[in-house]
């Protein structure tokens, strides 16, 4: 039964989705019912592995090559693999309900909840593999699955280009990953983590080879986790529907690097070098998408910079060598910022797919469901205290504190920073009156839509304590939760961070919303600060783009020039002109004179003579 | 008196093939750049017979191998001449002419 349980947990989905996709699809309502009772069976297979708390490891047979590489398709689970398994299924079954709503007008439902299922399908694998090699299947899977549902509105050209990014993006980072892998393999001689552990010895006793493979699967992370310099897909991923959002790109998949990272923590942790980048990418990403979070517009991709912000603090957790406090962050993160994401979806829902928060306003008193959702989701987001972001987002500050004052700098500037611009998004989104026709007749959205956000509100009140969690993470892993040892002025200047960025925002912004002018031309942003660099996201994409067009623009030109004067010019019209030539020039002795011939032929038999005696 | 040695036969089967051969280069009737060349070949049975003559083996006997070949040579070119005849008839009732200057259609 035990060892069952995984299997179930894994297939479900995948038979969903195949299912789906096969014979159900031209039936939405079946279509959801498939995709709906697998989550159910994986959410309920998953609390009872909660609930008994063994350690198990189930391995078939797959690929085997001798000594050299024995591969087995095998389910680990521990504690680790636990907390994911509650995060996936937990927040992907609320997705699933909150979708049946959102998407019930959609033409492509079916293929909607037929891809939701093969995500589940490959976030599921990657968390129950016990080999690098599955959870790289499983890690390319997620990145299709992802492709997919971005996608889903492929008709909107944006969408389409979205999906492309995301996909092209996370294949660098992917390819790094595979490298990171084929390096651990090259001497550890085998890609189960439980073999790398015991061998691992071998890896250690050459330092720079270990910090190149911990850095090459590292770069796996920073493409499925957006972190700097590979974050640009993410933003652009919003193009998706709103539930896809919350699920793929807010609680699971993007958490997937960090959940690697913790994973292979004990590669990385010899390496003081590659801690030491990891700790620095992460702390970038979250301080640099905290700056570019300030001075958005659209909701959702307020939303989104803020996921890559959380995401680099988780990372730069596991930089600092606080694994578990940064499995303790994705754990809370997951579910406050899908709750962020579901709200904001009811909001865009209600709004007829309005995002720009500056056409909202007076939401308050419209939607109160969702603005009380919304603001214990931002609360619990921003750090206030006994709500769960306060404590996870400490345990990390704390271990930063410890290891590297820069980090935590990085880390407290990026918790002001959080509270400044989610107090923005909603004190303009929610308070005052409303700026547009469409913002004053919002209305509260039907109950498949407001319960799942009322149990993640709930949710993201509970999931910072240690009763709660440790239920769910099991005494040993909670151990290294909380592994750095309590100083005061840490939650001090924590809270002091969140009572600045929240106050400093509330000063700025709540007279701005309610200066008349905004309403007699309310489509012009009255936004009283304005940083370009921030608001053009530090012009990445723009080089980005010059480049890529730039060495696009060389490269063709080249190969243009090489293909019209090489190879047509030199190699093939070379050939012909040659044999040409040639065959001209013998041309010229066919002068039809018999004697003539019989002169020549002669002279060649001089001439051979000649040769031959001398 | 002195004996006739191999080097005078072929002398004279030297001499025979230079005119065979220049009679080949420089007349222009068809049929007498065909004797010639039935000249020449006779020039090489010269050699070959000399060269059986004065190839004299262990047994006392001249090696006939050469002699054999010249056989093979005279047969030939009974068999050319039939052909090559009937050629330069058939290409005289064509052209109404066997002169070489003539035939130069054959060229580009």
């Amino acid at each position: 039964m035990e060892s069952t349980l995984p299997w179930l947990i894994l297939l479900s989905p995948l038979a969903s989705a195949l299912l789906i996709l096969l014979f159900a699809h031209r039936s939405k309502a079946l279509s959801v019912l498939l995709s709906l009772s697998a989550v159910f069976i994986a959410l309920g297979a998953s609390l009872l592995l909660v609930k008994n708390a063994t350690d198990t490891l189930t391995s078939i047979p797959w690929i085997d090559l001798g000594p050299a590489l024995k591969l087995g398709i095998g389910l680990k689970v521990d504690a680790l693999t636990r907390v994911m398994l509650l995060v996936v299924t937990g927040v992907g079954t609320l997705v699933h309900v909150y979708s049946t709503v959102y998407m019930a007008e959609d033409e492509g439902k079916s293929r909607f909840f037929g891809a939701l299922s093969l995500f589940m399908f490959s976030m599921l694998g990657i968390v129950l593999a016990d080999n690098l090699a599955m959870m790289f299947i499983f890690w390319e899977l997620v990145g299709v699955s992802s492709f997919l549902l971005i996608g889903h509105w492929f008709t909107k050209e944006s969408a389409a280009k979205a999906a492309n990014k995301a996909f092209l993006t996370n294949r660098i980072g992917d390819f790094g990953f595979m490298s990171g892998i084929l390096l651990v393999w090259s001497t550890v001689g085998t890609v189960e983590f439980a073999g790398i552990q015991e061998n691992l010895a071998k890896l250690t006793a050459n330092p720079t080879f270990l910090t190149l493979a911990g850095l090459c699967l590292f770069c796996g992370a920073v493409g499925k986790s957006a972190q700097m310099p590979l974050h640009v897909w993410l933003p652009d991923a919003m193009e998706g529907p709103t539930p896809v959002s919350a699920l793929i790109h807010a609680a699971t998949m993007v958490a997937a690097g960090v959940y690697m990272l913790a994973r292979i923590f004990f590669i990385l942790e010899p390496s003081a070098t590659a801690l030491a980048v990891i700790a620095s990418v992460g702390a970038i990403t979250a301080l640099m998408a905290a700056l570019m979070a300030t001075q958005q517009n659209d909701i959702k991709r307020i939303l989104a910079y803020s996921t890559l912000s959380q995401l680099g603090l988780m990372v730069a957790g596991i930089g600092v060598g606080a694994w578990g406090a940064s499995m303790f962050h994705l754990f809370t993160h997951a579910f406050f910022k899908a709750l962020l994401f579901l709200g904001s979806g009811a909001v865009i829902h209600a709004l007829h797919h309005e995002q720009d928060i500056w056409k909202m306003g007076g939401l308050r008193k419209t939607m109160p469901k969702t603005f009380l959702t919304f603001a214990i989701g931002t609360l619990a987001l921003t750090g206030m205290p006994f709500l769960a972001g306060f404590f996870s987002k400490e345990a990390i500050l704390l271990a930063a504190w410890h290891k590297s004052l820069t980090i935590f700098a990085a880390g407290l500037l990026t918790s002001l920073l959080t509270a400044f611009y989610m107090t923005r998004l909603v004190v303009v989104a929610f308070f005052g009156h409303a700026r547009t026709d469409a913002a004053s007749h919002g209305h509260d959205c039907p109950a498949g839509m407001t319960v799942p956000l009322l149990i993640l509100a709930v949710l993201s009140v509970i999931a910072g304590y240690a009763g709660f969690a440790e239920a769910i993470f099991g005494k040993e892993l909670f151990h290294h939760v909380h592994a750095a040892a309590p100083v005061a002025l840490v939650p001090g200047l924590a809270l002091g961070a969140f009572v600045i960025g929240t106050i400093g925002a509330w000063i700025l912004y709540h007279p701005a919303i309610k200066d008349p002018a905004i309403f007699k031309d309310a489509y012009r942003i009255k936004d009283p600060v304005r940083i370009p660099l921030f608001a053009n996201k530090f012009y990445i994409d723009e080089i980005y783009h010059a480049l890529i067009a730039g060495t696009q623009d060389m490269l063709a030109g080249f190969l243009g020039w090489f293909d019209h004067f090489i190879l047509d010019g030199v190699i093939v019209r070379g050939i012909c002109a040659i044999t040409w030539g040639a065959g001209y020039t013998l041309r010229l002795l066919q002068f039809g004179n018999l004697q003539g011939y019989a002169f020549f032929f002669g002279a060649g038999v001089v001439v051979l003579l000649y040769i031959l005696t001398k | 008196m002195t004996s006739l040695t191999l080097n005078h036969y072929l002398l004279a089967s030297g001499l025979l093939f230079s005119i065979g051969f220049a009679g080949v280069l420089l007349r222009r009737n068809i049929i007498t750049i065909f004797m010639c060349l039935e000249l020449m070949l006779n020039a090489a049975n010269l050699s070959l017979v000399a060269f059986s003559r004065f190839h004299i083996g262990a047994d006392g006997l001249p090696n006939y191998n050469a002699q054999v070949l010249v056989f093979f040579i005279i047969t030939v070119a009974a068999a050319e001449v039939a052909v090559g005849l009937a050629i330069i008839v058939a290409l005289y009732r064509a052209r109404q002419t066997t002169h070489v200057e003539d035939l130069v259609s054959l060229k580009f």
